[in-house]
């Protein structure tokens, strides 16, 4: 089988969300890339050092510089003529395109894939994660996501690619990008942070979040994530929000502090190697999950824990 | 300018999912279901746009069972102005949902379709992209934020790093993402006259559209389990247990 991957970019760096469809990918079959942007030859470079990369596709054209669906997907669905399965990252990125892809090529896409079970056989997860099925395509080509913290990374050198120059439509005239807000921030990616220290509704506002949860996560150079309540309620952006409909993490360490633990936020967590959970509710369902419970009340117990680090 | 809602009835947010002993699915019998959270937000928002002056009307549709009835109630408590329920017991996948909701675009010629972003059962986030291609017209996915702009709409979508706005030519498709608004609840009179807005239904087969499921769900299984660890007495330990782990 061959397959195609897309490769997450920001027309500067390869994102570490590529890596670990590579690995999905190469259960499959052969690996061949798909770099789309807008003067992102070095991107193209630096994925063809992948290990176990074939070709990298390279479409370097203004149209797809911001990645929009309406643009990339036809041309996607032109490289689908030579290719068995579309991979993509189970990012905002990846979400958006991935479908476009299916339709146009008249495929029902398998979502968030967790493992390959055979050519054409996945599990994934459904209610939340509260059940895994196991899939089976019927269809002649495949378009899937992959859930990035369900396999192991690529190595991101040591490959040896070749990268071709391809040219689709260009501009399909439907879209326009206009801007993006994105947080620029020291601390480590949630997708990709080793310990991720996050905070609930039980912070109160978003100055007692910044003042509790930020000296803590910076201590322990952390990445810093939320639930929905805490983003809904307006302490954080959107992009911190840890759960079902969210971001999934599974770093080493998780440090829930005044997290109640509904089932969709744990939908999002859960994976994680070491749950600590801080919460002054000892029957908060959080603690049924956590392997290190702590009941206390977290705006004495988390500045003494930064304090004593 | 019409608005397309298309609504899903799913289990209720607030109820744990339990897998059948056998292995075939999930449990439903008895559980309490309810409209699809993010269509909820499709909802509300568009009522908000109709409030505005954009829209004249709303139309609910479902695809689903002959109970997706109550759903498509629900949408019209709110505001909705009519609903079409193409009434089938089998599970529908995204792409022939995809197909249904192109067909009554057809007929309709809705200036914006409005889905919810994912249903929380299935968790596919696939049949607003499916429409759209579909359709050959843009997406607007993730929406934090619609403005309905003479002929565009500009939609601010929640990324994996922030926010991103993009500008579409309408008709357009947009999925809701949670903060786009918080739904209304209904009112006893709404509810009362809901009963008497037009619901019209059909099959899938009115629509020429094949259901017939491109994936066989092998077994659904229970997850890894994770249990209950240790409680820890004090700070100074939860400090140790971090040493030990080489984390501090």
């Amino acid at each position: 089988m061959k397959t195609l991957v897309w490769v997450e970019h920001d027309n500067a760096v390869v994102k570490d969300a590529t890596l670990a469809v590579v690995t999905a990918a190469a259960k499959l079959g052969e690996v061949h890339l798909l770099v789309a942007g807008s003067g992102c030859r070095a991107v193209a470079d630096a994925a063809a050092q992948i290990a176990g990369v074939g070709k990298v596709h390279l479409a370097d054209n203004a149209a797809y510089e911001h990645g929009l669906a309406e643009n990339v997907a036809p041309l996607v669905a032109e490289l689908m003529g030579h290719h068995d399965a579309f991979v993509v990252p189970a990012t905002t990125t990846g979400k958006n395109i991935a479908p476009r892809v299916a339709a146009l090529l008249d495929v029902m896409q398998i979502s968030d894939i967790l493992s390959v079970e055979g050519e054409k056989t996945f599990t994934r997860p459904i209610y939340a994660g509260n059940a895994i099925a196991t899939v089976e395509s019927s269809d002649a080509k495949l378009v899937i996501t992959v859930r990035g913290t369900a396999f192991a990374k690529a190595e991101a050198t040591g490959g040896s690619g070749t990268v071709e120059d391809v040219s689709g439509a260009g501009d399909a005239g439907l879209s326009a990008f206009v801007g993006a807000e994105l947080a620029k921030s020291e601390r480590p990616e949630l997708t990709s942070a080793k310990i991720i220290v996050s905070g609930g509704r039980a912070l109160k506002d978003s100055e007692t979040f910044e003042s509790i949860i930020l000296p803590l996560a910076d201590k322990l150079g952390a990445g810093v994530g939320a639930s929905r309540a805490a983003v809904d309620a307006g302490y954080v952006p959107n992009d911190y929000q840890v759960g079902q409909t969210g971001k999934i993490v599974a770093p080493e360490v998780y440090i829930a502090v005044g997290i109640s633990g509904a089932i969709q936020h744990l939908a999002g967590m859960k994976d994680s190697k070491t749950i600590i959970a801080i919460n002054k509710d000892e029957d908060a369902p959080i603690f049924q999950v956590a392997d290190i419970g702590l009941v206390a009340d977290l705006f004495t117990a988390v500045p003494e824990l930064t304090g004593k680090l | 300018m019409k608005i397309i809602v298309p609504v899903k009835r799913v289990i209720d947010y607030n109820v744990k999912p339990r897998v059948k002993a056998d292995g075939t699915g999930v449990d439903l019998a008895n559980v309490k279901m309810s409209m699809n959270p993010f269509d909820e937000i499709a909802v509300e928002e568009a009522i908000r746009i109709k409030e505005a002056g954009k829209a004249e009307e709303i139309i609910a549709v479902s695809v689903g069972p002959a109970k997706a009835a109550e759903t498509l109630r629900t949408a019209l408590a709110m505001g909705a102005d009519r609903a079409i329920l193409i009434e089938t017991d089998a599970e529908v996948e995204p792409l022939a949902v995809a197909k249904i909701l192109k067909a009554i675009v057809g007929e309709e010629n809705p200036g914006l379709v409005i889905l919810g972003k994912q249903a929380i059962d299935d968790d596919s986030n696939q049949t607003g992209q499916m429409l759209a291609a579909l359709l050959g017209r843009p997406q607007g996915t993730f929406a934090n934020k619609i403005e309905i702009d003479g002929e565009q709409v500009v939609v601010t979508r929640e990324v994996d790093g922030g926010l991103e706005t993009v500008k579409l030519t309408l008709p357009a498709i947009v999925t809701t993402d949670l903060r786009l608004n918080e739904p209304r609840y209904a009112s006893l009179p709404n509810i009362m006259k809901a009963k008497k807005k037009q619901l019209d239904t059909k099959s899938p087969a009115d629509y020429g559209v094949d259901i017939t499921p491109r994936l066989k769900t092998l077994k659904v299984s229970e997850p890894p389990v994770r249990s209950a660890g240790i409680k820890i007495a004090d700070v100074d330990a939860l400090v140790a247990k971090l040493k030990e782990m080489g984390v501090a």
